[in-house]
């Protein structure tokens, strides 16, 4: 069983990016029965992000989302995109959680905004964010604007959403980037060597 | 001094007192240090330490200069460092100025090393930012042979070599101040003090013991992977945090102000969720008896427990008020403490039990021999 965390990024209660979180979630369950799936809203933890970001340490109910995100097999990111970008809370969310949190898990993102003119902010903003973090991005983005809401958008907005999460569940079956983060200090690594036999010639 | 040793860490910091917008000068940091570490012997407590910085809005640039004017005014607490850098002073100068302040204290120093907290100090001192491992790998190496080889034939990547060198003056008794190595983020720091066999110190204020506890058990681990004994016979300080009234009450609404305006954590998170996610404590003498009590159960039974209580603008009348209160909890402390000790845990590290360990050892060679 493959446990995936679904992180939504909404910033008003029943958002248009919950709305497609919960839709990505449910394709994926419907593309394997192997998987288990939580979702952490950030809303609810905007103040203690925030207070990280200041004092350096999570409090515990963020720090128990961050251990759910470094423990899950792969993510669901989902997020609105603001001034043609993801909004701070997000990258906030991001810039505490240590640097080598998801490297080597499967990453399927997601973004919603009011307009079709955002539609590349996935590739453009959110897809350098999770190469830089060493993530394995799933190669189908989902991008879902008004339009995609409605009539003439939802079934094409359909088949990106279980295109998507097709590949997201082809890569959990699969052996990754072969690396995941390391949990224990090198004890082997130059510098760690060099305190008791002393400098490298 | 007992089995644990009870002090006082300061930054000596110039911060606004949030209350009435003053701030100390240089001059008043630096002359409330002295006065605070005289009252540290006064209340009976073991150690006073203060923090290298060389940034603006600090006083401790030249801690060996201050601790030597603190020796010649107290007669039994140890003076010590919180910390000072081992990546930008030259090892040379450290061991010189350090010795001479243990001969001139009569054994009551020693030293708390680290890599020094921010990037900007290196270039100052001629160092290369990107080096703070391998600067504070090399320099201890060298600082620790300077202390425990008369003559020293050394060559390093950090500075000029060194022929037939001899450190001056030798230490007292020949035996080195007790070194102490201090880190909250570095696992190759840990792993320096296990090697040699010397203390770590971990600051616990500002982040939640989880933190503290990862790099402490490491820590023991490698103390006892090198061969100097047991994890439990690791040699550890701790920080700590706490600002006490009779009434606990009074203590959280005289401390807010302070608190919600300090450099490192105001106006972030509320003084309640602070206190419950960090090591700080704010109320009652008996409040802060049962968190320190505490620490020994999430690191270990322990050798040194030193308080942060100068800093945030706390004005120095409140301070010396604090550490009047701190006075009185301490007998109960150390009762405490010693009553959960297990037997094998070792005493705090003194000149004179160091120097009585050292002779026990060399008998015994002899009796071998």
């Amino acid at each position: 069983m493959s446990t995936v965390v679904a992180i939504t990024a909404g910033l008003s209660e029943t958002s248009s990016t919950r709305l497609l979180t919960d839709r990505l979630v449910e394709s994926l369950g419907r593309q394997t029965g192997d998987v288990s799936v939580e979702v952490v809203t950030l809303r609810e933890l905007a103040h203690d992000v925030v207070d990280a970001t200041l004092t350096g340490f999570a409090s515990p109910r963020l720090q128990d989302a961050l251990d759910k995100v470094a423990a899950a097999d792969g993510l669901i990111v989902a997020t609105p995109i603001y001034k043609a970008s993801y909004p701070g809370l997000f990258k906030s969310f991001f810039d505490v959680m240590e640097t080598d949190a998801v490297i080597g898990k499967p990453v399927l993102l997601a973004a919603t905004a009011g307009t079709a003119r955002h539609s590349l902010a996935i590739e453009h903003t959110l897809r350098p964010l999770f190469a830089y973090m060493q993530a394995l991005v799933v190669p189908t983005g989902v991008f879902a604007s008004t339009h995609d809401w409605g009539a003439e958008g939802a079934q094409a907005l359909e088949q990106r959403i279980d295109r998507a999460t097709a590949e997201l569940a082809s890569l959990l079956k699969g052996a990754g980037t072969g690396r995941s983060r390391d949990d224990e200090f090198d004890l082997f690594s130059e510098t760690f060597r060099s305190i008791a036999e002393g400098p490298r010639a | 001094m007992g089995s644990m040793q009870f002090g006082i860490f300061s930054v000596g910091d110039l911060t606004v007192d949030p209350t009435d917008g003053s701030i100390p000068t240089e001059n008043d940091k630096l002359k409330a240090l002295v006065t605070i570490a005289k009252k540290v012997e006064d209340i009976g407590g073991d150690v006073f330490a203060v923090g290298e910085h060389h940034d603006s809005g600090f006083v401790p640039g030249a801690i060996s200069t201050l601790h030597a004017f603190i020796a010649a005014q107290t007669e039994r607490i140890i003076l010590s460092t919180s910390i000072a850098h081992i990546t930008t002073n030259d090892p040379v100068k450290m061991a010189e100025d350090y010795a001479t302040l243990q001969h001139l204290s009569g054994g009551r120093a020693d030293l708390v090393l680290g890599r020094g907290n921010t990037g900007q100090v290196y270039p100052w001192f001629g160092k290369d930012p990107s080096k703070g491992v391998e600067l504070t790998i090399e320099n201890y190496q060298l600082l620790r042979r300077l202390w425990d080889e008369d003559v020293v034939n050394w060559e390093g990547k950090f500075r000029t070599p060194l022929q037939s060198f001899t450190s001056i003056p030798r230490p007292l008794d020949g035996v080195a101040p007790f070194v102490w190595h201090g880190s909250i983020r570095t696992p190759e720091v840990a792993e320096i003090a296990a090697y040699y066999g010397d203390g770590y110190f971990a600051n616990n204020i500002f982040w939640p013991k989880e933190h503290y506890i990862r790099l402490i058990n490491f820590y023991r681990q490698r103390y006892e992977h090198y061969g100097h004994g047991t994890p439990e016979q690791a040699i550890v300080g701790l920080g700590g945090q706490f600002f006490m009234r009779k009434n606990s009450q009074d203590a959280i609404n005289e401390f807010r102000p302070y608190f919600d305006n300090a450099p490192v954590y105001g106006h972030g998170p509320s003084l309640e969720d602070f206190q419950a996610q960090t090591p700080l404590v704010v109320g009652s003498p008996q409040e802060v008896i049962e968190k320190t009590l505490a620490f020994a159960d999430y690191f270990g039974d322990y050798q040194r427990q030193m308080f942060l209580v100068d800093h945030a603008g706390l004005p120095l009348k409140t301070v010396l008020e604090q550490l009047d209160l701190l006075g009185e909890i301490l007998p109960t402390l150390r009762a405490e403490f010693d009553a959960r000790r297990p037997a094998g845990v070792p005493d705090a590290p003194t000149h004179a039990n160091r120097v009585a360990a050292r002779d026990a050892k060399l008998a015994s060679e002899e009796v071998t021999a």
